[in-house]
């Protein structure tokens, strides 16, 4: 084989992440109205090359409408799309070089898995043992190998959306979006599949752009994830600062599990923040931002696992605060242990993979305990 | 008594009667058609005294029921045809696009299923009248037409709205154009539907009786010739034997369109 036609059978496209763009997709005020829905607002997102990008938010915000007026299936209200440089307006999804996973797959039933695979590709004139080579390199890429003659209502789940990720990853796109992928997998399917299109990611260098409402599946799966609510982004991060510096409460609340407090500012010096906290008096913070004026309110948000539990009073001049135990929620590998502190609405969540200086007997429900934490683990955030 | 059937498998007797009674009077009239078309009396009447073929071999012979009977394959073939073409055509317009008013047109393509073919006979006659076009063949397959298309599209709409479109969009991403979407996604997917549509529209052409009346000319096609037959008693029994082979056609007919569409299913479930 001369290394002409190697590189045509090949689908391992190699990276290229020295000139690596960090605009490689550039989405720039975009907006898309259905009549009086406003199903994506004024969107601003780069996206680098061969970057795992999200898009994560609850159902209704405007996922998938953002991903196909990328991929060219709504036009959009306002703005403009540019892929690798060229604006995206103009051209219909046929020419985009973008390729899409279906939510649900949209594997043709009247062909078989072969046909389906190499639908693609009738315009690049390839003999049949050709064809059959490049659709064969690509099950085996997703690990389907000799599937070929098998008809799509012969097919599993998790089957079919490797098809569809095959008949896409064959075009050789420059983006590759998905469109929650994996809902329709059960718990187990979906973990493995999520290592597995990570590293079929990393293998191809394709920039994936990834619709999910699950936000441990983003937090796993991307390099960076926007969070999206009501048709805007929210935050666009990278998920370690999404989980550790969401910039408002809704991205609070719906990245992981968090406590909220309500709290007004009572003296600011410089990042040093003295705050009077419902039910927990005076405490001090971290932080900086416009928000914070004083005699503002603000929102204190900190982290079950961030929280410690203990059956003394704490010495040892870390905060602290008394309360009463609640109930608990046994997770496997941790449990979360429910607080009740007098004059606060909501019960603190604390994550515990083992007690300090207690046995589980002792830490029956209405048992007087303490919570304490680290001063630079709280997150000041702005009323919503 | 514990039953082991499910409830809503359980035998319902009144169903069963119900279900006799109606296909007896749906099928013991047209069950005379062939009955008496044996007989070797010219007269329908009990008891029927001998058998013959006498009848069928006269039909065979007679060169206007035969020139009739093509009459009515061409319309019929030209008629489903073309129904067909306007059908797929309006039920992807109906199904795929958003245009505006679209309730009202579809009412429009619809109102010829309910407007007696008296009326759209009598108002295509004047109109062609009018313009001056002569009647022939032709002008009866326009008319045709117009009733099967409003068939076409019942026919096929279920048959678009039964395939998800992100079937068509996934073949737009995978780099086709509209025109190849068509034929090698939308026209599989729809082809049962296409496959019914010209069967219907051929037998309601086939045994139309009113339009091809007014707008025959001189050309008969089937129908007009029996019904002209029907004139003089003694040709009574072979439009007896005429109408005893278009039942056993027609029921291949739907029997095999029927078939197809099982088969199509077990395919796909
Ligand atoms: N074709 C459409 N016509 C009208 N409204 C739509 C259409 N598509 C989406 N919407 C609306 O836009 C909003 C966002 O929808 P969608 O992008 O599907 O959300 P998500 O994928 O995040 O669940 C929803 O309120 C939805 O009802
Ligand atoms: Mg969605």
């Amino acid at each position: 084989m001369d290394g002409k036609n190697r590189e045509k059978s090949s689908l391992l496209i190699t990276r290229i992440p020295m000139t690596k763009n960090t605009n490689f997709i550039s989405i720039q005020n975009i907006s898309k109205h259905f009549g009086d829905v406003i199903a994506v607002d004024q969107v601003n997102i780069d996206i680098r090359e061969g970057e795992f990008f999200s898009l994560l938010g609850p159902s209704g915000c405007g996922k998938t409408t953002l991903l196909r007026m990328i991929a060219g299936f709504e036009s959009p209200t306002n703005g403009e799309i540019f892929i690798d440089g060229n604006p995206m307006s103009e051209v219909p999804p046929n020419l985009r070089p973008t390729n899409m996973v279906f939510q649900n797959y949209a594997i043709f039933p009247h062909l078989d898995v072969r046909a389906n695979i190499a639908y693609g590709l009738r315009k690049d004139h390839l003999s049949r043992e050709e064809s059959n080579l490049r659709v064969e390199e690509a099950l085996e890429m997703v690990k389907l190998p000799g599937f070929g003659t098998r008809r799509a209502n012969e097919l599993s789940g998790g089957q079919r959306q490797r098809i569809a990720l095959a008949r896409a990853l064959i075009k050789r796109p420059k983006v590759l979006l998905l469109d929650e992928p994996l809902g329709a997998l059960d718990k187990k399917l979906r973990e493995e599949m999520q290592l597995e299109l990570r590293s079929l990611q990393e293998s191809v260098g394709i920039t994936f752009i990834f619709v999910t409402h699950d936000q441990e599946e983003a937090l796993t799966l991307s390099d960076r994830v926007a969070v999206m609510s009501r048709g805007e982004v929210l935050q666009n991060a990278s998920p370690k600062e999404l989980y550790s510096k969401p910039v408002n409460v809704e991205v609070a609340d719906f990245i992981g599990k968090m406590n909220f407090l309500n709290a007004q500012v009572d003296k600011i010096d410089g990042d040093r923040i003295s705050l009077n906290a419902q039910g927990f008096g005076s405490i001090q913070a971290t932080a900086t931002g416009d928000f914070l004026e004083q005699g503002k309110d603000v929102i204190v948000a900190i982290r079950p696992e961030k929280l410690v539990l203990s059956t003394t009073p704490v010495t040892s001049g870390k905060a602290s605060v008394a309360g009463k135990l609640n109930t608990s929620a046994y997770l496997g590998d941790r449990s979360h242990y429910y607080v009740s502190v007098n004059g606060c609405d909501h019960p603190f969540a604390v994550a515990t993979h083992e007690i300090e200086s207690a046995s589980d007997e002792l830490l029956e429900r209405g048992r007087e305990v303490w919570l304490s934490w680290a001063e630079e683990s709280l997150i000041l955030l702005p009323v919503a | 008594m514990k039953s082991e059937i499910p409830y809503i498998e359980r035998p319902n007797r009144p169903l069963h009667i119900y279900a006799i009674c109606f296909l007896g009077f749906l099928y013991i009239p047209v069950l005379f058609l062939p009955l008496f078309s044996f007989s070797d009396s010219i007269y329908i009447k009990f008891p029927i005294e001998g058998w013959t073929l006498e009848w069928y071999k006269q039909m065979f012979a007679n060169p206007l029921l035969s020139h009739s009977l093509m009459n009515s394959l061409k319309v019929g073939s030209v008629t489903a045809v073309f129904s067909t073409i306007l059908g797929v055509l309006g039920a992807k317009a109906v199904t795929r696009y958003r245009m505006p008013g679209k309730t009202p047109v579809v009412f429009i393509i619809m109102l010829p299923l309910v407007i007696p073919g008296m009326i759209i006979g009598v108002a295509i006659l004047i109109l062609l009248n009018r313009v001056g076009v002569p009647l022939s063949l032709l002008t009866v397959t326009t008319g045709h037409s117009l009733i099967c298309v409003p068939f076409a599209i019942a026919t096929l709409i279920p048959r678009f709205e039964g395939f998800d479109k992100s079937m068509e969009e996934a073949s737009a991403d995978l780099g086709e154009n509209a025109w190849w979407t068509f034929w090698r996604v939308t026209m599989p997917m729809v082809f049962p539907g296409v496959l019914a549509s010209l069967l219907l529209c051929f037998t309601v052409s086939f045994d139309e009786f009113i339009l091809a009346f007014f707008l025959a000319g001189t050309e008969a096609t089937l129908p007009i010739y029996m019904y002209g037959q029907l004139r003089f008693p003694d040709r009574l029994p072979s439009v007896l034997a005429l109408g005893a082979c278009i039942l056993v056609i027609s029921f291949v007919v739907i029997f095999f369109s029927q078939w197809m569409a099982r088969t199509e299913k077990n395919l796909r479930s």
